[in-house]
């Protein structure tokens, strides 16, 4: 059966693992926050020393992700490629300084400026990647819920999304089959037909899916109303962990991080920190 | 907050895994980073069926659980991947499905859903992009109307023959007829 190269949960012996969905939920928040909102070399060379440094901790290794990370990268390639083909002169109205390097050919020409900002827009998503997998990746999905509801998302919505881990794989399972069972007569999806076909075939997949995908909504939302849910304005957690003193210490320091960040990114009015000027 | 019905906390929860599949097995297009998305097609006929908060959690679980676990995620467009069910589930509330279609029924889902695409990856999405990861105006503009068209025409190809053949699936009242 062809699988889908997706990132799971890895069961490991960890610091990062013992922490509670909770405070890798905030953690993963502030991280994704922090990012976002600086463009400042020198904090990005701390994030993405940290993130690195954590990534140690987790003991998850390269291996487990490198298909993760291969993605990624032809991500970031192609994404640096198409930025530098449509304005090759950015990053010199953002830094408001031209140091021409060498010339390709026509308006292309490499300076030091447009460098400098493809190394800061690149270093911006990279040192998220290592943190949102260790997310992926040491999270029981189990727990996701619990903690969404224990940050003050309403628990309807964490049951949403533990559903929807819940049914991935079964879900993928019947897009599976499906698919095998049309293609037995004769309906490809592959590059061999047009995209138009290709797009027509899809439906001839897609509506078995849907149809039976509205049955399981029916069924499943007959057995959870049976049983009462949405009864109470609360409900508890079956994994719901208590928080210990390393998930206190590792929530201030994600408070910590973002006000830092924040202060260094706008301490001198500009979220860009310009070595050129 | 008006309460979410049980049944649609478990459509959501469905409606993201069908988004999380079909979001892995995206055809190409030859702009980077942007596929022929199958997924749009049904966040739109369950933001049709279920309303625009079905819609909106849909994006938004669907599209953070694809950019998760395969690269970091990429906060611009799983926002307005949000907003194409919101806005979708919005247009298109008063539509009753069950009770049959029409072509009246199937031009409102098809402008509610160019509407949606063309604020979402016209407007939205190269927005936050410029916001918070400052990229060049052209590049983002070429990325979003790709996507766009390309989701534009997804949605109303597939999400249309859809929502009909689901429509004609439903038993309506008053459809038996006396033979002669």
């Amino acid at each position: 059966m062809a699988r889908i190269a997706i990132l799971s949960y890895i069961k490991r012996d960890s610091l990062v693992h013992e922490l509670t969905g909770r405070t890798k939920l905030v953690f993963f928040l502030a991280w994704s926050v922090a990012s976002m909102v600086t463009y400042d070399t020198r904090v990005l060379v701390c994030m993405l020393l940290f993130s690195i440094a954590i990534f140690k901790i987790s003991r998850i290794r390269v291996k487990d992700i490198s298909v993760v990370l291969g993605l990624a990268a032809v991500f970031l390639l192609m994404n640096n490629l198409f930025v530098y083909l449509f304005s090759p002169e950015y990053g010199v109205g953002l830094y408001q300084s031209r140091t021409v390097l060498f010339t390709i050919a026509g308006p292309y020409t490499v300076t030091l400026q447009q460098l400098f900002y493809h190394l800061n827009m690149t270093m911006k998503v990279v040192c998220v990647v290592p943190i949102a997998l260790l997310f992926i990746a040491c999270t029981d999905p189990s727990e996701f819920a619990s903690s969404l509801a224990s940050i003050g998302v309403s628990y309807r919505i964490g049951y949403s999304v533990s559903l929807a881990l819940r049914y991935i794989p079964d879900v993928q399972r019947e897009y599976h089959n499906i698919s095998q069972a049309q293609q037995a007569r004769g309906i490809d999806l592959s590059g061999k037909d047009k995209l138009f076909t290709r797009m027509k075939n899809s439906v001839a997949i897609l509506l078995p899916l849907v149809l039976s995908s509205l049955n399981r909504i029916e069924t499943v939302s007959n057995a959870m109303e049976l049983r009462g849910f949405g009864r109470n304005k609360k409900r508890t957690w079956y994994n719901l962990r208590r928080m210990q003193r390393n998930d206190w210490i590792v929530t201030f320091l994600a408070a910590a991080i973002l006000a830092v960040d924040l202060l260094v990114t706008f301490w001198d009015g500009s979220r860009y920190y310009n070595p050129f000027l | 907050m008006k309460k979410l019905s049980v049944k649609t906390v478990v459509a959501i929860g469905i409606g993201a895994a069908l988004f999380f599949v079909l979001g892995k097995i995206s055809i190409p297009t030859p702009v980077p980073n942007t596929y022929i998305s199958l997924q749009y097609a049904i966040e739109a006929v369950f933001a049709t069926l279920f309303g625009p908060v079905a819609g909106l959690l849909i994006g938004l679980i669907g599209h953070t659980l694809v950019d998760a676990t395969s690269y970091g995620p990429w906060w611009s467009w799983i926002i307005a991947s949000a907003c194409v069910g919101l806005i979708i589930g919005l247009i298109t509330m008063k539509l009753d499905i069950n009770e049959g279609i029409n072509t009246k029924k199937i031009v409102t889902f098809n402008v509610a859903q160019i509407i949606a695409h063309l604020l979402a990856w016209g407007l939205i999405a190269p927005v936050l992009d410029i916001v918070i990861y400052s990229e060049p105006l052209e590049k983002l503009f070429a990325q979003g109307l790709m996507a766009g068209v390309a989701n534009i025409i997804t949605t109303g190809v597939v999400g249309t023959l859809l929502l009909i053949a689901y429509a004609e699936t439903v038993v309506k009242r008053g459809s038996l007829k006396k033979e002669d």
